[in-house]
């Protein structure tokens, strides 16, 4: 293209026409997809003339409920992208055994298993998490937004950015070779040459900043922004649980920034951290990498067992059970799971006090989650269980979980995990308690809490279909890891020579498939929702008999949340609000202070995109220009004094008068 | 006289309760026939391993599961049955929705668990220390304690990109891709990496270990049953991972003595030259013999210095145990240098995404770049070049 060829690499670094793969056919027909995809969204955009909408009131928005909702979407999103990569790979050992290659060559295929655990975790558990955390928490304390409404928004933009990052590796240039923790010296800058790795690390990093920062607001929105009269044993379960995962957020994502940042020295600048050169130590990576990683595991896993907790005494009309020992059960799980890391590579070589201790330490985290079961487990007993799509997914996570459970603890032990370690059952039993646990919870939640955050319910009848697809196609794809787990099989294998292992995968690939269903009925279940929205419309804002406050206001809240901040007496403030026969006041209302909308948080995103691109692909110029440009960007908005206003209290008076002649007519 | 009536009905209810239960016993088999037909067909080499070792591992994986379903079969009882029995169509069931504690079942719940933990926790520390893959065998088979003139057959073992190497000092014969041990005598892995690091996997014998490039680790472990068995590369390594495969013989009698005077006859020498050109990246490399192998190979691999001129581990930990070098260590930096090679070679590096890799582009035929075709058991080396 150029025939100064230094030229093009002072322009371009090292990216050229080569890199991008159009002669590959899988990425044709992916692309060709997203293309026809992301020009109907365009076109459906500028038809409803929603351009206007879009801007102002979503992506610039520092509304908490806003941001929670398009957290939740880029989770649904990235959900697709990764559930692809799993097609993918349960077709390809499916059919890959003896003479028969696949269809996926390693080169594709390693690419593919990598894409898919990043993707998974951080693009989809963790904008789940965050999500709902986001749009609850804050209702659930009575609070008008979060601490800092700006941050709110800018850590959502940084997620984006580092999925979009991560997405743009599909099509220009390739995604890592390593497994999704990227571990050295496989990682470093001489055994993975290329872009693959820099993707990695680039998007991780820039989506990290995110996280981190949205675990400080969250923290600070739960320490100091509770209603008068919430005393700490008298938070809401789940906004314990999300208090205990913005901890262990703050605490660990630190670690993994670290750890990226050091193997972007050796990669960048020649450094040997974890190098084999020059005294390197690739064993230190996997210990920092778990030291985030572990806690990682709970970060997810505890707001879905909040989830659990508001839905079982939501939906057995009933107190939740041992609610004191939830508490602590869930804070005590909190510290262990910082003492546990090492239990990711028993067969390192640690002696065998080490692996001893790191194992009963494990163990032990398995007493406080055992407690919780029985506390679930109480809250049913002399319940009045109503099977609304939440509770099918929470009884089918108590069943499942305690399963993924049982194997976690089984591999806690060193000399089994020394047999098992690697293997698919390990794989069995990781996507059982991620599935089971993690996902069950975020769309227990999503059917919870979609009717607060739009106004109408989820079409049951489709939500239950996903239920059962999903549920089944679990265990049937994932039962039959367990058992070639234990028959010696390991992970991330492209091809096998034993065609006796064959049927397994075959039964696996089957259960894939209704999973697929199961994302396509719930995917049909909001299309449904959306069209009958007039029927499944709920004016009451509470439409599950619910306990804590977000059911208190109306659905959708207003931009303000609350009229009036709520006074609590009781745990389950707003049962105990109906109990005493609470009447909503109807005037007396004052201005209500509110943050502005703000596009430096999409900005700071699209730049922190071009950054980390221009790293990526080493073009230098680039790179400084977006650095400096985002710092200036920070900067200059610290100076934007123009931040708040006050809603009139006019219209609080309208808007609150609105709602009360709604809930008349419904009462009439 | 009465109660001998009792007693003799309760005998008769108990055994028709007993004939129901058998007829139930043969519905299950029934159903279950098909399943165990499926399961007949397939391997559970980890439930059914011929080491004593995996046997010991197989014996934990079964008590510490059974310990756990004390607590998990209750547990997921009572769910279903706390689900049905609480439906809300069922008005008959007793509704308490005020009651949230009851501090003798939290004493339940938070002490059952710790019981079954406590347990679990003494056979985790007695067995991990037992079982440590460090530690020599205290014995062959249960009640079978090593005689004291038994020495331990020594295996070293290289993980190369994509191969396996092993060296058996004793006999000053090598093998890629082909292991063998006589039944019942104890065998001593001492295991490293060339470039990545890897897991040394053979579920038939003992549980897994790292092998990582600079360092030795180690694996004890017997093998009791003479049989034909599968090892693998159990860690992901690049590209080649999923064909990094190889078999275990377990050799009885002569058999091992045979085996090695195969190697010895059929084999090559692998001089240094020769690792270096074998640790080249490669697929499929068949088995390959070795009669001999150059002097001090293996502590060279391990001290990342089989390619001339690089410093060796113990040099570098010798001047660092010194209180590291000045300003004149800068010489020696790139005599530190392992990872380049390579790169430097012309070789593909075992995460090299493109364009770094030279593989051709995914839409082509995977085959193209295979060259190691079959099984070349018990021929001398091909040359192994990989290009």
């Amino acid at each position: 293209m150029f025939a100064n060829t230094d030229l093009q690499h002072l322009l371009f670094g090292r990216l050229s026409l080569e890199d991008i793969p159009y002669h590959e056919p899988i990425l044709q027909v992916t692309f060709a997809g997203v293309a026809v995809a992301g020009i109907a969204v365009l076109a459906a955009i500028t038809y409803f003339r929603f351009w206007g909408p879009l801007w102002r009131d979503w992506l610039t928005s520092v509304d908490h409920k806003k941001i929670g909702i398009m957290y939740v979407v880029l989770a649904l999103v990235m959900l697709l992208r990764g559930f692809a990569d799993a097609l993918l790979m349960r077709s390809q050992q499916a059919i890959a055994f003896g003479a028969n290659e696949g269809y996926l060559p390693p080169h594709h295929y390693d690419q593919i298993f990598t894409a898919h655990g990043v993707i998974m975790i951080f693009f989809v558990a963790m904008p789940f998490v965050t999500g709902l955390m986001n749009y609850v928490v804050p209702l659930q304390i009575g609070a008008r937004d979060v601490a800092f409404p700006f941050l709110n928004n800018f850590s959502f933009w940084m997620t984006v950015s580092g999925a979009v990052t991560i997405m743009i590796s599909l099509f220009v240039g390739e995604f890592a070779r390593t497994g999704w923790l990227a571990y050295p010296p496989l990682s470093g800058a001489d055994m993975s040459p290329g872009v693959g790795v820099d993707y990695y690390i680039w998007g991780l990093q820039i989506a990290g900043i995110g996280t981190t920062l949205s675990g400080i607001n969250l923290i600070a929105t739960i320490v100091k922004m509770r209603a008068p009269g919430m005393s700490m044993m008298k938070l809401p379960i789940f906004t314990w649980t999300s208090l205990c995962t913005n901890v262990l957020i703050v605490a660990a994502f630190p670690i993994l920034a670290a750890v990226l940042a050091l193997l972007t020295l050796d990669r960048y600048v020649g450094t040997h951290f974890f190098t084999n050169d020059l005294g390197g130590n690739p064993m230190m990576y996997f210990n920092l990498i778990w030291i985030w990683g572990h806690p990682e595991v709970y970060i997810l896993i505890l707001p879905a067992f909040g989830v659990f907790s508001e839905v079982t005494s939501a939906f057995c009309g009933k107190r939740l059970f041992g609610y004191t020992s939830m508490v602590y059960a869930t804070v005590v799980i909190t510290i262990l799971s910082y003492l546990v890391w090492l239990h990711h590579f028993f067969t390192m070589g640690s002696g065998a006090s080490v692996n001893s201790f790191f194992g009963i330490t494990t163990m032990i985290i398995s007493i406080p989650t055992g407690a919780k079961i029985f506390n679930w487990l109480f809250t049913m007993y002399r319940g009045r269980i109503r099977f609304d799509v939440p509770m099918l997914w929470t009884v089918s996570f108590m069943v499942t979980f305690v399963i993924g459970g049982m194997t976690g603890v089984l591999l806690a032990v060193p000399p089994a995990d020394f047999v098992l370690h690697n293997s698919l059952f390990l794989i069995a039993h990781f996507h059982n308690v991620i599935i089971g646990g993690v996902l069950f919870g975020m769309f227990a939640g999503v059917n919870y809490w979609f009717p607060k955050a739009f106004g109408f319910r989820l079409d049951e009848f489709w939500g239950k279909v996903s239920f059962w697809f999903w549920t089944i196609g679990f265990y049937v794809a994932f039962m039959p890891l367990y058992v070639l787990g234990l028959m010696g099989v390991t992970r991330r294998a492209q091809h096998f020579d034993d065609p006796s292992l064959q049927p397994w995968f075959v039964v696996a690939a089957i259960g894939a498939g209704l999973i697929a269903i199961g994302i396509g009925a719930m995917i049909v279940q909001f299309a449904v929702s959306i069209k009958n929205r007039e029927a499944l419309r709920d004016v009451t804002g509470d439409p599950w008999e619910g306990r804590t406050l977000e059911w208190s206001t109306s659905s959708p809240p207003p931009d303000y949340n609350f009229a009036f901040t709520p006074v609590v007496h009781n745990l389950d403030a707003w049962w105990e609000m109906k109990a005493r026969g609470f009447q909503r006041p109807v005037q007396g209302y004052k201005p209500i202070h509110m943050p502005k909308n703000t596009a430096t948080g999409v900005i700071l995103g699209v730049v922190s995109i071009a950054f980390s691109f221009a790293m990526i692909w080493y073009i230098w110029w680039l790179a400084a220009l977006t650095f400096v440009a985002a710092l200036a960007i920070a900067i200059g908005h610290t100076f934007n004094y123009d931040r708040d206003f006050y809603i009139p209290a006019e219209t609080v008076r309208r808007t609150e008068q609105q709602r009360t002649e709604a809930l008349a007519a419904v009462r009439a | 006289m009465e109660r001998r009536f009792v007693a003799m009905t309760a005998d008769r209810s108990m055994r028709a309760r007993a004939g129901a239960g058998s007829a139930r016993r043969i519905l299950q088999g029934l159903v279950l026939l098909p399943l165990f037909s499926l399961l007949a067909g397939c391997n559970f080499v980890v439930m059914q391993p011929s080491g004593d070792i995996a046997v010991q591992q197989r014996n934990l994986i079964l008590a510490s599961t059974g310990l756990m379903l004390l607590i998990i079969v209750p547990v997921i009882a009572l769910t279903l049955l706390f689900a049905w029995r609480y439906r809300a169509s069922n008005t008959a069931a007793r509704h308490d929705p005020d009651w949230d504690h009851s501090t003798g079942l939290e004493v339940v719940i938070w002490t059952a668990p710790l019981l079954i933990i406590i347990a679990l926790g003494a056979l985790t520390w007695i067995s991990t220390h037992t079982l440590d893959p460090f530690r020599p065998l205290s014995r062959i088979e249960p009640g079978k304690p090593i005689a004291a003139d038994v020495k331990p057959l020594e295996v070293q073992v290289v993980a190369l990109d994509w191969k396996w190497l092993f060296f058996y000092p004793e006999y000053n014969v090598a093998t890629v891709n082909e292991l063998a041990a006589p039944v019942n005598r104890p065998i001593q892995f001492k295991l490293t990496a060339s470039s990545v690091m890897n897991a040394f996997y053979i579920p038939a014998l003992a549980g897994m270990i790292y092998a990582m490039p600079g360092m030795q680790t180690q694996l004890h472990a017997v093998i009791n049953k003479a049989g034909e068995y599968g090892g693998l590369a159990s860690q992901y390594s690049g590209s080649g991972f999923s064909r990094m495969t190889f078999k275990f013989h377990g050799l009885d009698g002569d058999g091992f003595d045979q085996w090695i005077a195969k190697v010895k006859q059929q084999g090559s020498e692998l001089s240094r030259d020769a690792y270096l050109e074998l640790e080249r990246p490669s697929e499929q490399v068949p088995v390959t013999y070795y009669s001999s192998f150059a002097d001090g190979l293996f502590g060279k691999i391990v001290g990342m210095c089989a390619v001339p001129g690089k410093m060796c581990m113990n040099e570098m930990m010798t001047i660092d145990a010194k209180g590291g070098a000045g300003k004149e260590s800068r010489e020696n930096a790139d005599r530190l240098q392992y990872d380049n090679r390579h790169t430097q070679r012309g070789d593909e590096a075992p995460g090299a995404t493109t364009p770094a890799s030279h593989r051709a582009p995914k839409s082509e035929s995977p085959d193209a770049d295979k060259t190691h075709e079959g099984s070349g058991q018990g021929k001398p080396a091909p040359d192994q070049t990989n290009n």
